[in-house]
């Protein structure tokens, strides 16, 4: 039995006839596809930051140009590959023709800090890393990310400002040293360590509620949600 | 979208794996609190149910206490009793809390139930109902080693439940001793311990010994003293049978070898009390014997008496 799908998909989304419906969309996609998109222009095509940035700008407005997302076949591949196959095609006809397309041309679909990602590749060694396993890594960092600003804004439009304050201090620490404990929580927000323990678990039920949300949005098929949750981030759908 | 360093990104990673179990139970208040952790109401929100929720409370527990709370679940879970508390589940919070949930009793602490104005048979009884549960525990191969009567629930309809297993001893385990109290430590209650267990052995003539103590608290509503005899604390005005001093006296026996060799043997002599039977542990005098002949027979002697005291009542009429 396929998991019920309880969300209009992203992809499915980006092929709408409504111009407003499917920009949306495509800004979506954009900005969880570009950190991975990135990565793998760095790594798979070796290309410097600058030009790697170029390529992955100028691909955004091909595919919204072209409308790639909206020509994607859910039966013919997972979107994810779908994706990296349009990348590649894109890069070599760009390298062939020798021509750059400019910076600033088009909108900048995202506020990425190109410095963060090379930040991290440079300290993985990924410079001649698996390409593949970058773009997979970039893609959930993404995802995550995307979870966490959603679970910002629903929180704070709620008045949930104390649970938020929980998770970004007890979840989002940088390291496990710098996490506060419950009961340093506790004492902070002045409640019983037993209430910072279900808002902890309740944002935490949102949070998973959102990811899953998020990846089945950017999934093609339902078959690919689920092979996403389980490869990806390890986690069996329920 | 702001960046999330890679420790950041494996813990979201596995919060999403793992939130959707958590997120399971909606802890309350603080319900009852031992050694190794604290006891919650909580909510089980998939079956909507509530239960209760024992939360070891050290945040990064030794290997030894990570194991003990697990090795106590997996002894709950062995045992299907009715005077044994059902498990359900077992578990790690987010910040690294061991946790198992259990069936919420309702109901009474055995201490506060002897407290309450009951009667000294209704007291055995329920303590016959302990025996039976600790009995067949044995039989399983675990011993309790902290029997007292705070470990003792009386549920509302009756039914007794021994708690708190957090330092029984197994003899199945397949790695014997490990998580238990270490040997040569003592594991256990002053004054429900048996000597035995200052130096880590027991067996479940140790758990006969701390019987011996929750029968004197239900007889005197005063916990046993660690450092005198139990023969000397009964003071001079008790009126504690001595069938069920002796029965104390020998479940409390210094020596193992002195005390009754199993808790079903005990809980015989209590029923034998009861039904007013001889006790093993208790040699009666004559008149003593005469008393308690005349007790288990009163029905019939009550009626032979109100047969003769009809019969001489006729006697005197006719001749009057």
């Amino acid at each position: 039995m396929g998991f019920p799908t309880t969300h209009i998909s992203l992809v499915r989304r980006a092929g709408s006839g409504d111009v407003a419906t499917r920009t949306g969309a495509e800004e979506s996609l954009a900005a969880v596809y570009w950190a991975p998109i990135y990565t793998h222009v760095r790594l798979a095509h070796r290309q410097e930051p600058a030009d790697a940035e170029d390529l992955t700008q100028g691909f955004f407005a091909q595919a919204l140009e072209r409308g790639l997302f909206a020509r994607y076949d859910p039966e013919r591949a997972r979107f994810r590959s779908y994706v990296r196959r349009c990348v590649d095609s894109y890069v070599a006809n760009a390298l062939q023709a020798e021509r750059r397309l400019k910076r600033g041309g088009t909108a900048a679909f995202v506020s990425i800090e190109v410095a963060e990602i090379e930040g991290r590749l440079t300290s993985e060694g990924d410079s001649g890393a698996d390409a593949d396993a970058a773009f997979e890594r970039e893609w959930v960092r993404s995802v995550l990310a995307d979870a966490v600003r959603q679970l910002r804004e629903r929180y704070r439009a709620a008045g949930r400002l104390g649970q938020l304050m929980l998770f970004e201090r007890y979840e989002l620490a940088d390291t496990d040293d710098t996490r506060p404990t419950y009961a340093e929580l506790a004492a902070e927000l002045g409640i019983p360590v037993t209430q910072v323990t279900n808002w902890l678990a309740a944002a935490r039920r949102d949070f998973r509620a959102i990811v899953l949300d998020t990846v089945r949005a950017l999934s093609g098929s339902d078959d690919e949600f689920r092979a996403d949750m389980r490869d990806l981030l390890g986690v069996a759908p329920r | 979208m702001s960046p999330l360093s890679d420790s950041t990104v494996a813990r979201l990673r596995a919060l999403v794996d793992r939130s959707a179990e958590q997120a399971r139970y909606e802890i309350g208040e603080l319900i009852g609190e031992g050694g190794m952790g604290s006891v919650y109401l909580a909510r089980d929100r998939e079956l909507d149910r509530d239960v209760a929720l024992k939360v070891l409370r050290d945040a990064a527990p030794t290997p030894d206490e990570r194991e003990r709370i697990v090795r106590e679940a997996r002894i709950l879970a062995s045992l299907e009793h009715p005077g044994i508390v059902p498990i359900h589940d077992v578990g790690t919070l987010p910040d690294g809390r061991l946790f198992y949930v259990m069936k919420r009793v309702r109901g009474e602490r055995f201490d506060d139930f002897v407290r309450g104005s009951r009667s000294r048979t209704e007291l055995l009884r329920a303590f016959l109902q302990m025996c039976d549960a600790v009995a067949f525990a044995h039989a399983a191969g675990v011993i309790h080693r902290d029997l007292k009567p705070q470990n003792v629930m009386l549920g509302a309809f009756g039914e007794v439940l021994v708690l708190d297993w957090g330092v029984a001893k197994t003899s199945r385990s397949p790695r014997p001793g490990v998580g238990e109290a270490a040997a040569g430590t003592a594991a256990g209650t002053p004054g429900y311990m048996a000597p035995e267990q200052l130096s880590g052995e027991a067996d479940e003539r140790a758990d006969v010994y701390g019987l011996g103590g929750v029968l004197f608290f239900l007889l005197t509503s005063e916990h046993p003293s660690p450092a005198r005899d139990t023969a000397d604390q009964w003071g001079s005005g008790t009126t504690v049978p001595p069938a069920l001093r002796a029965i104390c006296g020998r479940a409390r026996a210094a020596h193992p070898a002195a005390r009754y060799q199993s808790v079903k043997s005990m809980a015989a002599d209590v029923a034998n009390y009861l039904d007013a039977l001889p006790v093993v542990a208790h040699a009666e005098g004559i008149l003593e014997r005469a008393r308690r002949i005349a007790l288990r027979h009163r029905t019939a002697i009550l009626l032979v008496l109100a047969y003769l005291a009809m019969r001489v009542a006729l006697l005197v009429f006719t001749r009057g």
